[in-house]
């Protein structure tokens, strides 16, 4: 019972430690909500990495400012989200939040952000509402709407005349939004349409329908765990050789490709960035991760690391001076910034309007790895835009 | 839909119900006789898997992948069992759910430790890829067909081990009377954590095979648990003929509502999007829905082998 | 009479603590501490709701997420159609919804207790392990529902714009929030504790310890046992009203069979069977959360062993602990 009452008091100890944040007014306090631990969480640390890497390189400013960044971890809970997403703005008292992952903690914390009058930056997560009739003058998204890489797959299998497409997502709203997104601009025959079980992990029954419908093409939309299912699966069945597969960069990133391994080669994704984007600001960044971290950097990171270059532009534009909100807004909007995916601007409605390529995965050497094939959208917005009012 | 598709979607359902054989058989096990719900019964299926994934990688052969893995994920199931949960036997279920809940959240980080937080590559050995034309039209994976196969072998040496051994011979006399065994003078600690150790076993093996087709990943033991229980509540506790119904019955409603439900929707909705909308939900729910209904006509499962 | 003094000193240095949070953390300008404690007490609600049926009538239900699910999508539901102006679809009268405090939480405890009476219903069919695992069943299904109801958002579920609204009280203010959660909390405990102590909470308890006497005895222990059922739902059913309105947010995360995990974990870590051994559960388990979350992301690898420490050698629980007892309420 002793050592319970030793932890019990241990704990009110850290309590009264964490309870003190230190101030320092010379600094910009930047909150980053992610998810560090459980499932997902490769991705949660990718974007933390990437914008931790964007500040180490400037010696932890930021727009000459020192940052100073509290991270904290969601565990892919909507209830932990907005705890401490009120514990950043109410104790800490922030000025900027970003790292959010998925859509559905972004819906719910983003509002209590900007209702709070603080700025919120997303590095990944960009849901239809955000974009058009909830958006906000102070939330910003660094990464795309959700609908972007779909529709750019939409138009790369429409231009590759492909007819008739099987489509495939799971049960939930992102998955709807995703087919619809891919139907925008896809005008050929639907082989089929199907949903699944969200978090499912065999499609052998999908697989088997999907080959009776003889379709000329598969777009699949599958975040995740589920997305390394599908692809092994697919190969396996034997159908990569029969049907060529679509899909977002969310299924063929480094990390993702490592493990689904050779099976993912010849397959098709859209992406806005890729690291073989030859501009300086992205063969930098590209050398950086891998000298820091000892990987290569994924999607995720680079929006963590544009997101963090982002706001060093903008506090650079207003000298370092937090309380002029509507200067410091007015350089968010403006984006005066190298992102390492090439041109990057915002919509009206603080989404970007950037460029979306096709990416084929291939093996180069022991590795495998994505390259450029193509454009598919040049400057590329959404359709959400004309619903917003600010 | 052709009679192709059917058979081709039944040997699906087969193949997922054998997988889910082998976590259901160790898992009522351990239930039927120790009467101990063990939630952590995914996590040795994920150790199974990672150390299988790790070791193939690092030999480059799958075989010696499974070999090690399967020791490993024994070892460390009859450590848990003698370390933490032998004391807990005799307890509330409810204690068992909480200190074996405990134990996912420990063994789920400590993966991530040591492992990272991304998914691992596990190959098809060269010898399974490839396809082979059963059914006219339909080329089906040889991996699959080894598991059913492997499946089917472990239920055997199962039965013989129950009904022929003197092992056996104790785990069933242990169920039925455990103060009689241990009066008998056999060391019934021991004999649990064999049983325990073996449980383990069989789940690592379950994992080891599930790594070329399923992501080897974190949380991976909690998406297969829950249909576990399900394999083994449907099923009856204690039961492995039960576990071996229970799954393919799982297998079979789980594919057949995936496979087929949506096109029989269709044909009573006008719409199609909300006929694969519906369809998709209750497909989503079926198994739950399946051991709903065979709960409420049999409350104690459809084969009860132990009191 | 010593162990009665101790206890009742718990209790009441306990409820002096609650009371005087939002003044003390104000003063110590800490005030993030008030909304923290908020969503501790609603899931202390849940908690007790949970034990009433768990400790004193031997249900263990994995499901109980189910109706915290069921309260808060009621909260949200009617907020939605206030907001989007539009009838709700599936009642009739073209009722626009409401965000009114007492007919929102009122009807997500009418709404909820309809579903623990159904629920209840079924799975009382079953008992012990089988028990558990129906009510798992149920909830799951509710869960994949609510994720392909696109309607109201799917898994993106719904955000509030505002909390509900009680005529002379802004619950919007944090402090005033809590104490209205504080006040519900206290409630529910004070109608446990009376049901405990009547003769419907003996023969609770009797057929927790031998349901085949109590029949024999003539009661209809399936009657009583289903009362019992659908009084933890309709508490629950509150509790998910009350999240609702704390988080802003209404999703479908409350039904998963994780929460419901969480839930029976705080009965169990505070003491099961207590009455108010619940409430130190939810503080200890949020908190533990909390504090090991700011030290490491791997914070599971520490909480996940204390929970089997927990287990084998704090066996009656945190208030068994603090009280020198079993912690027996009556």
């Amino acid at each position: 019972m002793r050592i319970l009452k030793k932890t019990l008091l241990g704990a009110i100890a850290t309590m009264a430690a964490i309870t003190t944040p230190a101030l320092s007014a010379d600094s910009v306090k930047i909150g980053m909500i992610t998810t560090l631990s459980g499932g997902g969480s490769a991705l949660g640390r990718d974007i933390r990495d990437g914008f931790k890497l964007a500040v180490d390189m400037r010696g932890g400013m930021l727009g000459e400012k020192k940052v100073d960044l509290i991270i904290s971890d969601d565990a892919r809970k909507v209830g932990n989200a907005k705890q401490i997403a009120n514990r950043m703005l109410k104790r800490d008292k922030v000025d900027i939040m970003t790292g959010i992952v998925w859509s559905n903690l972004a819906l719910a914390v983003v509002p209590t952000v900007t209702k709070a009058g603080k700025f919120y930056l997303s590095p990944n997560a960009g849901p239809s509402k955000l974009a058009g009739k909830g958006c906000h003058k102070n939330y910003f998204n660094v990464a795309w709407q959700n609908d972007n890489l779909h529709e750019a797959a939409g138009q790369y299998v429409n231009d590759k005349a492909h007819r008739n497409v099987y489509i495939m997502a799971p049960n939930y709203p992102a998955g709807k939004d995703a087919l619809a997104g891919f139907k925008r601009f896809y005008k050929g025959k639907i082989a089929g349409e199907v949903y699944t079980k969200l978090g499912q992990v065999d499609y052998a029954a999908e697989l088997a329908n999907l080959r009776a419908t003889k379709p000329d093409a598969v777009y699949f939309f599958l975040p995740g765990g589920m997305g390394i299912n599908f692809v092994k699966q697919y190969a396996q069945a034997g159908l990569t050789k029969t049907t060529p597969l679509f899909g977002p960069a969310f299924s063929f990133d480094e990390g993702i490709l490592k493990a689904v391994g050779d099976t993912a080669i010849g397959v098709f994704n859209t992406s806005q960035w890729n690291k073989d984007i030859k501009n300086a600001a992205n063969v930098d960044f590209v050398a950086n991760f891998k000298k820091t971290y000892g990987r290569f950097p994924s999607l995720y990171a680079s929006q963590g690391f544009d997101t963090a270059l982002l706001i060093d532009s903008a506090i650079r534009a207003v000298d370092g001076d937090m309380s002029k909100q509507d200067d410091f807004r007015k350089a968010l909007k403006a984006a005066k910034f190298q992102s390492v995916r090439g041109p990057f601007k915002f919509g009206p409605n603080h989404h970007p309007i950037q460029d979306i390529y096709v990416r084929e995965v291939y093996k180069d050497g022991d590795n495998i790895t994505n390259r450029i094939v193509g454009k598919v959208f040049t400057n590329h917005g959404d359709v959400y835009a004309a619903d917003c009012k600010m | 839909m052709t009679f192709y598709l059917f058979l081709e979607q039944t040997l699906n359902a087969f193949q997922l119900g054998v997988m889910l054989f082998l976590m259901a058989a160790g898992l009522t096990l351990v239930f039927g006789i120790m009467n101990m719900i063990n939630l952590a019964h995914g996590s040795f299926y994920m150790i199974g898997a990672y150390v299988a994934a790790y070791v193939s990688d690092a030999t480059g052969s799958f075989f010696i992948g499974v070999a090690v893995a399967l020791p490993v994920a024994a070892a460390v199931g009859m450590a848990v069992e003698i370390i933490a949960l032998r004391r807990l036997y005799k307890r509330d279920h409810l204690d068992q759910v909480l200190a074996t809940f405990g134990l996912i959240l420990f063994f789920n980080e400590l993966t991530s430790i040591i492992w990272g937080p991304q998914a691992l590559f596990v190959a098809i050995p060269p010898v399974f890829s490839g396809s082979v034309e059963l059914i006219p039209g339909a080329p089906y994976p040889i991996y699959r067909l080894v598991i059913i196969g492997a499946g089917l072998i472990v239920a055997l040496l199962m039965r013989t081990l129950i009904v022929k051994t003197r092992t056996g011979m104790l785990i069933r006399a242990g169920a039925s009377n455990r103060e009689m065994v241990s009066a008998l003078g056999i060391d019934i600690d021991r004999l649990y954590t064999i049983i325990f150790g073996l449980g383990a076993l069989l789940a690592g093996l379950a994992g080891a095979f599930a790594g070329p087709i399923l992501a080897t990943e974190i949380g991976m033991g909690e998406n297969i648990l829950i249909l576990t229980f399900v394999v083994i509540i449907v099923g009856g506790i204690g039961s492995i003929r039960g576990a071996l119904i229970g799954a393919l019955l799982v297998g079979l409603v789980d594919t057949y509502g995936r496979a087929f439900l949506p096109q029989f929707l269709r044909m009573i909705f006008e719409d199609p999007s909300v006929a694969d909308g519906v369809g998709a939900s209750i497909s989503s729910m079926s198994i739950y829905i399946l051991m709903a209904v065979v709960l409420i006509f049999r409350p104690r499962g459809l084969f009860q082998a132990y009191g | 009479m010593d162990k009665f003094n101790r206890k009742s000193i718990v209790l009441l240095v306990g409820l002096a603590l609650l009371l005087a949070l939002p003044p003390i953390t104000i003063a110590m300008e800490e005030a993030y501490f008030i909304s923290l404690f908020s969503r501790i007490m609603i899931y202390a609600l849940a908690a007790v709701s949970l034990d009433l049926i768990l400790g004193y009538a031997g249900m263990a239900s994995l499901g109980h997420g189910a109706f915290l699910g069921v309260g808060a999508y009621a909260v949200g539901i009617l907020a939605f159609h206030v907001t989007e102006e539009t009838a709700i679809p599936f009642l009739p009268g073209g009722w626009a919804g409401s965000i009114n405090a007492v007919i929102s939480w009122g009807s997500a405890i009418v709404v909820s207790s309809l579903f623990a009476l159904v629920i209840g219903a079924l799975s009382l069919r079953t008992s012990g392990v089988y028990f558990i695992m129906i009510t798992l069943a149920f909830a799951q299904m509710l869960f994949f529902f609510f994720v392909s109801l696109t309607t109201y958002g799917g898994e993106d579920g719904i955000n509030l714009d505002q909390r509900s609204q009680i005529p002379g009280l802004d619950l919007a203010d944090d402090a005033s929030f809590y104490y209205v959660c504080l006040a519900l909390l206290l409630a529910f405990v004070y109608i446990c504790y009376r049901i405990v102590n009547s003769r419907f909470g003996m023969v609770m308890r009797g057929c927790k310890q031998n349901e085949t006497r109590m029949r024999a005895l003539g009661y209809s222990t399936y009657r009583y046992k289903l009362i019992c059922f659908v009084i933890a739902g309709a508490g629950a059913g509150l509790a998910g009203a009350l999240i609702a309105n704390q988080s802003e947010f209404v999703g479908p995360g409350l039904m998963h069979w994780t929460r419901s995990g969480e839930v029976m974990i705080m009965v169990i870590l505070g003491g099961m069977g207590t009455i108010f051994g619940p409430i130190f559960g939810a503080v200890a388990l949020l908190l533990m959360e909390e504090v090991l979350a700011a030290y490491t992301e791997h914070w599971m690898i520490i909480l996940g062993p204390v929970l089997i420490f927990v287990v084998l050698f704090a066996r009656r629980g945190i208030y068994g602990f603090l009280t020198g007892d079993g912690g027996r309420d009556g």
